[in-house]
C-alpha cells in the first residue's frame, strides 16, 4: 500500500512538474510580448511610418529601414524561391535512387540550422570582397542562401503528400514526366509550397546577423539595391546599443513592428496550410 | 506523315524531360555546392591566420588586435560554457512541455499551446536580445545574481563560477537566453517522436497499472531515446550559432574568466562586434578562422542529430 501511495506520489509530482515546465515557456512569451506592446506603442507614431532613420536628439523614423527591408526581404525570397522549389521537386520526384537526393537532403536539413552570421562571412567573402563595396544585392543574396534550404524542405513534403494516383492517371494519359509535375504534383502542392515561402518570409525578416556584413546600414534613403542599405534589424540593433534615449525608442518601435510582423505571418501561414490539409 | 510527325514530337517532349529533369538536379546539386562553398571559402579566408598562428590559435587566449596576436579560447569557451547553460534549461523544460502537450493537454488546448511554443521560436533573436539586454539582465541583477555570489560563491570548486560583480550582462545571463530560445526546438522534436510511439505498447503499460509518469520514463522514454538525443543536438546546434541575442547580452569583453558572471564572449558575438571594424589581414581572417571553427563544430553536432533522427526514422520504416 505504500509502495503504491508512492508511486502515486511521484507521478502527481512529475505531471505537476510539466505543467511547470509549459508555464515556464508561456511565461517567456508573455514577458516578451508584453515587453514589446509596453516599450514599443508609446514609441509608435505617424513618423515612425514617414521620416528617415534620424541623428541622435533630433526627430525621425524608420521609413527608409523598412523600405531597405522590404526590398532586401522580397529580393531575397525571389531568388531563393526558384532555386527552393526546382531542387525540392528534383528531391520529391527524382529522388528514389542515386546518391545526389540523399546527399541533398542530409546537407539541406544542415543548412536548414546552420548558423546565418556564417552566411553573412561567406557572402561578405564572394560577393562584398570582390565589389569592394557593402550593398543591398549582398544583403538580398544572403537573405536567399537563407531561404533556400526552408523551400526546399518545404516543396520535397508537398510533394510527397501528392498521391502517386494522380500521377500514375497523368501519366496514363500520355503526358510526359515533366508536364506530370509541372501541371500535376506542382500544381497539387502550391498552398503547401506557398506556405513554404511565407515561413521562409517569416523566417528573414527578423534575420540580422547576415546582413551586418553585407547590407551594413544607411542613415539616408536609398532605392538602390548597389549600395548599402538600411533595414530594420540592423537599425535596431545599431540603436538599442546606443547610450541616446530617443533612439531606444526607435529600437523598441521597430522592434514591435518586426515582431508582430513575423509572428502574423507565422500565424497565417499556419491557416493557409489549414485551409490546404482540410481540402483533402 | 502523321506518324512521322508523333515520332518527332515525342522525341521533342523527351528532350524537354530531359532538360527538366537535369534543371532540377542542377539545383539540387547547388544546394550541395552551396555548403562545399562556405567551407572552402571560409578556409581560404582564414588562410593568413592559420599560416600566422597554427595549432596555437586554439590553446591561446590572445585576443589583441593591437599586437597582432589572437587566439580562440576565450571565444570558443564562451560559445561552449553558454551553449552548456542553455542545455542544462532547455532539456527538462521542453521534456515537460513535449510531454504535457502529449499525454496531459486537454483536447482542444493541444494546438494553441503548441502553436504558443512555437512561436518562441518566431521571435527574431534580436527581440531576444534587447529584451534581455534592457528588461531581463537588470532583473537578474537585481534579484537572482547576488543571491548566487552570496550562496554559491563561498563554496569550494563551483564557488569559482559565481564570483564578481552582479553586472546583469554576462555568459549566464546569455546562456540563459539561449535556453529559453532552444525550447521550441528541443519540444518540437520530443513531441513528434514522442507521438510515433505505438498505442498499443502504451496501452499494455497502462493495463498492467503503469501510471502516466511510469508509461512516459519506462515505455516512452526508452523508444524514443535515439530521437530525443537527436532534438536535443539539433537544440545545441541552434545554441552554438545564435548571434544577436547573445552579442546584446554577454557582454563582449575579450578576457578570459571562469566566472558566469562576468562578461565574456562568444564566437558568434566577436564576429558580430569586430568584423566590420577589424583592420589589417590577420585580424580579419582570425575571425573568418572563428567562424570557421563555429561551422565546423555546428555541422558535426547537426549532422549527428540528423543521423540520430534518421535511424529512428528507419526502425519505424522496418517495423511498418
Amino acid at each position: 500500500m505504500n509502495l503504491y501511495r508512492k508511486r502515486r506520489l511521484i507521478n502527481g509530482l512529475n505531471l505537476t512538474l510539466s505543467m511547470v515546465a509549459m508555464a515556464f515557456g508561456l511565461f517567456w512569451l508573455g514577458w516578451i510580448l508584453w515587453t514589446l506592446i509596453d516599450r514599443g506603442l508609446s514609441s509608435i507614431s505617424l513618423d515612425v511610418f514617414t521620416k528617415m532613420t534620424p541623428a541622435p536628439g533630433s526627430n525621425g523614423g524608420l521609413l527608409n529601414a523598412m523600405a531597405g527591408s522590404i526590398a532586401m526581404t522580397l529580393a531575397g525570397v525571389a531568388i531563393g524561391t526558384p532555386v527552393g522549389v526546382l531542387a525540392g521537386t528534383y528531391l520529391a520526384e527524382y529522388g528514389q535512387k542515386g546518391w545526389l537526393a540523399p546527399a541533398t537532403r542530409f546537407i539541406n536539413d544542415i543548412l536548414l540550422s546552420a548558423p546565418s552570421i556564417v552566411i553573412g562571412l561567406f557572402v561578405y567573402e564572394v560577393y562584398v570582397a570582390s565589389t569592394h563595396h557593402f550593398s543591398g544585392w549582398a544583403g538580398a543574396f544572403a537573405l536567399a542562401l537563407i531561404v533556400i534550404p526552408v523551400v526546399v524542405r518545404t516543396t520535397e513534403n508537398m510533394l510527397k503528400l501528392v498521391p502517386n494516383g494522380l500521377r500514375e492517371a497523368a501519366a496514363a494519359l500520355g503526358a510526359p514526366q515533366w508536364k506530370v509535375i509541372v501541371l500535376v504534383t506542382l500544381r497539387a502542392s502550391k498552398a503547401g509550397i506557398i506556405t513554404g515561402i511565407l515561413l521562409a518570409l517569416s523566417r528573414i525578416s527578423g534575420e540580422t546577423a547576415p546582413l551586418l556584413f553585407t547590407a551594413l546600414n544607411n542613415s539616408f534613403w536609398n532605392a538602390n539595391m548597389n549600395a548599402p542599405m538600411a533595414n530594420l534589424p540592423v537599425v535596431i540593433f545599431q540603436f538599442a546599443m546606443s547610450p541616446y534615449d530617443d533612439w531606444h525608442k526607435l529600437a523598441w518601435a521597430g522592434a514591435l513592428l518586426i515582431t508582430f510582423g513575423v509572428l502574423g505571418l507565422n500565424i497565417l501561414t499556419r491557416f493557409v496550410f489549414r485551409s490546404k490539409t482540410t481540402l483533402h | 506523315m502523321t506518324k512521322l510527325n508523333t515520332a518527332s514530337r515525342e522525341k521533342f517532349q523527351a528532350f524537354l524531360d530531359l532538360a527538366f529533369k537535369l534543371t532540377t538536379r542542377f539545383f539540387a546539386f547547388a544546394v550541395l555546392a552551396l555548403l562545399a562553398g562556405i567551407i572552402i571559402e571560409l578556409f581560404i579566408g582564414a588562410m593568413p591566420s592559420i599560416k600566422a598562428f597554427g595549432w596555437k590559435f586554439f590553446t591561446s587566449t590572445d585576443w589583441d588586435p593591437v599586437n597582432v596576436k589572437f587566439g580562440s579560447v576565450i571565444q570558443v569557451y564562451g560559445t561552449l560554457v553558454t551553449s552548456l547553460i542553455a542545455l542544462l534549461i532547455g532539456i527538462p523544460v521542453s521534456f515537460g512541455v513535449a510531454l504535457y502537450l502529449t499525454e496531459l493537454s486537454p483536447k482542444w488546448l493541444k494546438r494553441p499551446l503548441g502553436i504558443a511554443i512555437e512561436l518562441l521560436a518566431g521571435i527574431p533573436s534580436i527581440i531576444y536580445g534587447m529584451w534581455g539586454l534592457f528588461v531581463f539582465a537588470p532583473h537578474l541583477a537585481d534579484h537572482f545574481q547576488p543571491w548566487l555570489i552570496d550562496h554559491l560563491g563561498p563554496i569550494p570548486g563551483i564557488g569559482m563560477l559565481f564570483q564578481g560583480a552582479p553586472m546583469g550582462i554576462g555568459m549566464l545571463t546569455a546562456g540563459i537566453i539561449l535556453g529559453i530560445m532552444i525550447i521550441p526546438f528541443i519540444a518540437s522534436v520530443m513531441r513528434d517522436v514522442f507521438e510515433i510511439v505505438p498505442p498499443t505498447l502504451k496501452e499494455s503499460a497502462y493495463a498492467v497499472g503503469c501510471t502516466t509518469w511510469e508509461v512516459v520514463w519506462n515505455v516512452v522514454l526508452p523508444y524514443t531515446k535515439i530521437g530525443v538525443v537527436g532534438g536535443i543536438m539539433l537544440g545545441l546546434g541552434r545554441a552554438l550559432g545564435e548571434t544577436m541575442a547573445v552579442t546584446f547580452v554577454i557582454g563582449n569583453a575579450q578576457n578570459f574568466s571562469y566566472s558566469l558572471l562576468d562578461p565574456g564572449s562568444s564566437i558568434a558575438s566577436t564576429l558580430a562586434n569586430e568584423f566590420n571594424e577589424a583592420y589589417g589581414d590577420v585580424y580579419t581572417s582570425a575571425l573568418i578562422e572563428l567562424g570557421l571553427i563555429m561551422f565546423v563544430i555546428t555541422f558535426v553536432v547537426l549532422a549527428l542529430s540528423k543521423l540520430l533522427l534518421f535511424q529512428l526514422g528507419k526502425r519505424e520504416g522496418e517495423k511498418t
